[in-house]
């Protein structure tokens, strides 16, 4: 084994170790469980997809400061209360706006945003399909290249002059 | 020279929508209110200092007054103390305090050593309201107007700037209200600056 191995593993081996104190961490934020294991699951899924409005980085789930062990309480009491995902969410988007979603929804709002990318996708489309077009005509003209790209003394006389 | 025209009109599209973009990137941290135009969250909590007094936000209801979230962990609060205290002496409209999570005597002596800005003083203790208001982080201060709904919300310290410039814009100039008849006496009379009576 080189050195330079060696070395590497002893960094393996501090990630390794970081990884599983963080871990630790991230689980002694939330110690409460719910006893419905189906329950405890979405309360798992929603409070990792809300956001932690003071720390603004991280979920609900994974701040240990005070507002955020307040909304994953009013996550729990909303869920043993039997309201849906969809309700939980529209509760706290009410109050926080949709800046609290880390997954933001479709809205009114927002609209443009969603489809944007796909209105440049289609513009991107069209003047690729305009230019490939063209070319395919210089070619079956039997030219190559644009008359705009030959000298001034050429542009006059277009088409090939053989 | 045409073909150069698309390019560079995309392009300079681009510079301006982002320019704008990093124009207004300080003010992205604070998020503003999603209760604004709407009604305010109606509540009732025990008063600072008297758990048997309630607080009903109705009380209020037909007139302009503002909720003030603070706490005495809280280090920003301190610094827009003073301020209060102004606009407490300035009787244009009542402020309420909410103190949130935070403790009865903490919060008594912060009130009793640096002054009582606050008409009234509910104590959240448990945080709830402050998430029906969609308080992130403190100090916040609503506004909200006869008809009860949510005029205007600072996060951070108040100035003297955002009060006037935030504040007193919004309130009716002329018949400003006197600060109202207080129901009962807020908790440490002690060093409260004096209430114009009405």
């Amino acid at each position: 084994m080189t050195l330079m191995m060696f070395r590497r593993l002893h960094v393996y081996a501090l990630a390794l170790m970081l990884g599983v104190f963080c871990a630790n961490l991230a689980r002694a934020v939330d110690p409460v469980e719910l006893s419905d294991p189906q329950l405890q699951q979405r309360y798992w899924d929603l409070s990792h997809e809300l956001r932690c409005m003071q720390c603004q980085n991280q979920s609900i789930a994974d701040s240990p400061v005070g507002l955020a062990g307040d909304l994953r309480r009013e996550v729990r009491e909303l869920l043993l209360a039997g309201k849906t995902d969809q309700e939980i969410r529209d509760h706290l988007v009410a109050r926080y706006g949709d800046f609290i979603l880390f997954r933001p929804q479709f809205s009114a709002r927002n609209a443009w945003l969603w489809l944007a990318p796909l209105a440049l996708f289609l513009i991107g489309l069209v003047v690729a399909i305009r230019v490939i077009r063209g070319r395919a005509q210089l070619v079956t003209e039997g030219r190559d290249e644009d008359p705009e790209d030959r000298p001034l003394s050429e542009q006059r006389r277009p088409g090939p002059s053989a | 020279m045409n073909r150069f025209i698309l390019p560079i009109g995309a392009f300079a599209l681009l510079v301006v929508v982002l320019a704008i973009g990093i124009q207004r990137a300080p003010s992205k941290s604070i998020i503003p209110s999603a209760l604004l135009d709407k009604p305010a969250p109606q509540f009732v909590l025990p008063e600072l200092g008297s758990p048997d007094l309630n607080f009903d936000s109705k009380s209020l209801s037909g007139r302009w007054w503002m909720l003030n979230v603070w706490g005495t962990w809280c280090v920003e609060c301190r610094a827009e103390h003073d301020m209060l205290l102004a606009i407490r002496r300035s009787g244009v409209a009542p402020l309420i305090g909410l103190n949130w999570k935070d403790e009865d005597p903490a919060a008594l002596e912060w009130l009793a050593q640096l002054g009582n800005p606050y008409e009234r003083v509910a104590a959240d203790r448990e945080g709830r309201v402050a998430i029906d208001w969609g308080v992130y982080g403190a100090p916040e201060t609503f506004l909200i107007n006869p008809a009860g709904l949510v005029a205007y919300k600072h996060v951070g310290p108040m100035s003297e700037e955002v009060w006037q410039k935030e504040f007193l814009s919004r309130l009716p100039p002329a018949d400003a209200p006197a600060i109202m008849p207080v129901p009962a006496p807020t908790p440490s009379a002690g060093s409260s600056p004096a209430v114009p009576a009405t």
